[in-house]
């Protein structure tokens, strides 16, 4: 039982921790719940579905293709991060004051909330179809299934538990603030997904690994603990990276920083323009 | 000139191709069999895990980075190193009591 309960918790964790986030960090804008409800449960049959054909994914690019399928599932949720971030640094400041009046939100059109559902829905469909794999396995196991079932629903319970500790503790920072704060989380999150991506790229022999444990922090917090399972999802924290892993990481990093210092600096206050433009005819 | 530099790269990739050598390993009622499998140091390998069991495994190593899912009655290729001389663990997640493994490379 507690072994189907760490496995589950496990797979469950990284999904419910970027949930955590992208949900404190739109904070403020229209039916966010709702498209993050629809993103998990898409996500969810997504997840079905994906395990359902495992083996036909498998045998693409000559049995390369699981690790095809991870990489661009990763890539996909950071250029969705990205795209994230680069218009909250363009509206972020608008979104704050607006946050503060009570009652009031972000009128539609804002962001592209099709983003925000797909960005869950990746993030639950790749960690979803590795525990319905592994649920088939348990049911098809026989005997001792009802207690892996039960440790298998803990497990899923105390992942979703995390996540909504981090949600809980994210919003009780003050609103300006937190925007700082969650976009920060997420850009090290992105960069962290494009780093795990190379590894899936560096197995499936599509990169060169450039040079394997880069460094070995181990014996500090191994990648097998259930910190450095936080850890390596919240920052992209791997205990012995290889070279590609890191250049991936770094790259990911400036981009989507450059992405957010030029959005600063071109559209500083656009809906204020809009807003003055309006005011004066 | 392209023709000989094709045919020179078709070649190359073709001893490439053949270069790496193949272990074979099979997975049985949540055993790795054989749980020691023993390749050369110091160059590419490739694993060929057969899983006859009916149910998923994932094949996983924090020593040699590799972590993939092999469903039931299908088979896997995992490309590992080149590895320095030295034991490197690895396990099947979803049995991880019994599903025990190591490469030694030498």
């Amino acid at each position: 039982m507690l072994s189907s309960l760490i496995i589950v918790f496990r797979e469950v964790l990284e999904a419910a921790l970027i949930i955590g986030i992208v949900c404190a960090a739109t904070r403020g804008m229209d039916k966010r719940f709702s498209m993050v409800a629809i993103g998990i449960i898409l996500g969810a049959l997504g997840a079905v579905i994906v395990a359902l054909f495992a083996d036909v994914v498998a045998d693409f690019a000559e049995g390369m293709g699981q690790e095809l399928f991870n990489a661009s599932v990763l890539l996909t949720v950071v250029v969705m991060l990205a795209w994230h971030l680069i218009w909250m640094a363009q509206h972020g400041a608008e979104l704050a004051s607006r946050a503060n009046k009570t009652g009031s939100s972000v009128r539609e059109g804002s962001e592209p909330l099709t983003v925000l559902i797909l960005l869950v829905g990746l993030a639950v469909l790749r960690e979803g179809a590795e525990v319905v794999l592994f649920l088939y396995g348990i049911a098809a196991g026989g005997s001792s299934a009802s207690m892996m079932i039960m440790g298998s629903l803990l497990g899923l319970v105390l992942g979703v538990l995390v996540g909504f500790a981090l949600y809980g503790g994210l919003i009780r920072i003050p609103t300006k603030s937190l925007f700082t704060v969650s976009s920060a989380l997420l850009v090290v999150l992105a960069a962290g997904m494009a780093g795990k991506a190379a590894k899936y790229l560096i197995q499936g022999d599509f990169v060169p690994a450039l040079g394997y444990d880069l460094w070995d922090t181990s014996a500090l917090i191994s990648n097998n603990s259930i910190a450095g399972e936080v850890f390596g999802t919240l920052i992209g924290y791997d205990a012995k990276p290889a070279g590609m892993q890191v250049v991936f990481y770094v790259v990911a990093l400036l981009l989507i920083l450059a992405g957010m210092w030029w959005a600063k600096q071109k559209h500083p206050v656009v809906s204020l323009t809009k807003d003055s433009q309006a005011a004066a005819q | 000139m392209r023709v000989i530099l094709g045919l020179m790269f078709a070649v190359l990739a073709l001893s490439a191709q053949a270069e790496v050598p193949e272990f074979q390993v099979v997975i049985k009622d949540h055993h790795f069999v054989p749980a020691e499998i023993r390749v050369p140091a110091g160059t590419k390998v490739k694993l060929v895990i057969e899983n006859q069991d009916p149910t998923p495994e994932e094949f996983e190593s924090d020593a040699l980075h590799r972590e993939k899912i092999i469903a039931g009655n299908k088979t896997a290729k995992v490309m590992i190193g080149p590895l320095k001389p030295g034991s490197y663990p690895f396990f099947g997640e979803f049995n991880e009591d019994t599903a025990q493994g190591v490469v030694i490379a030498e």
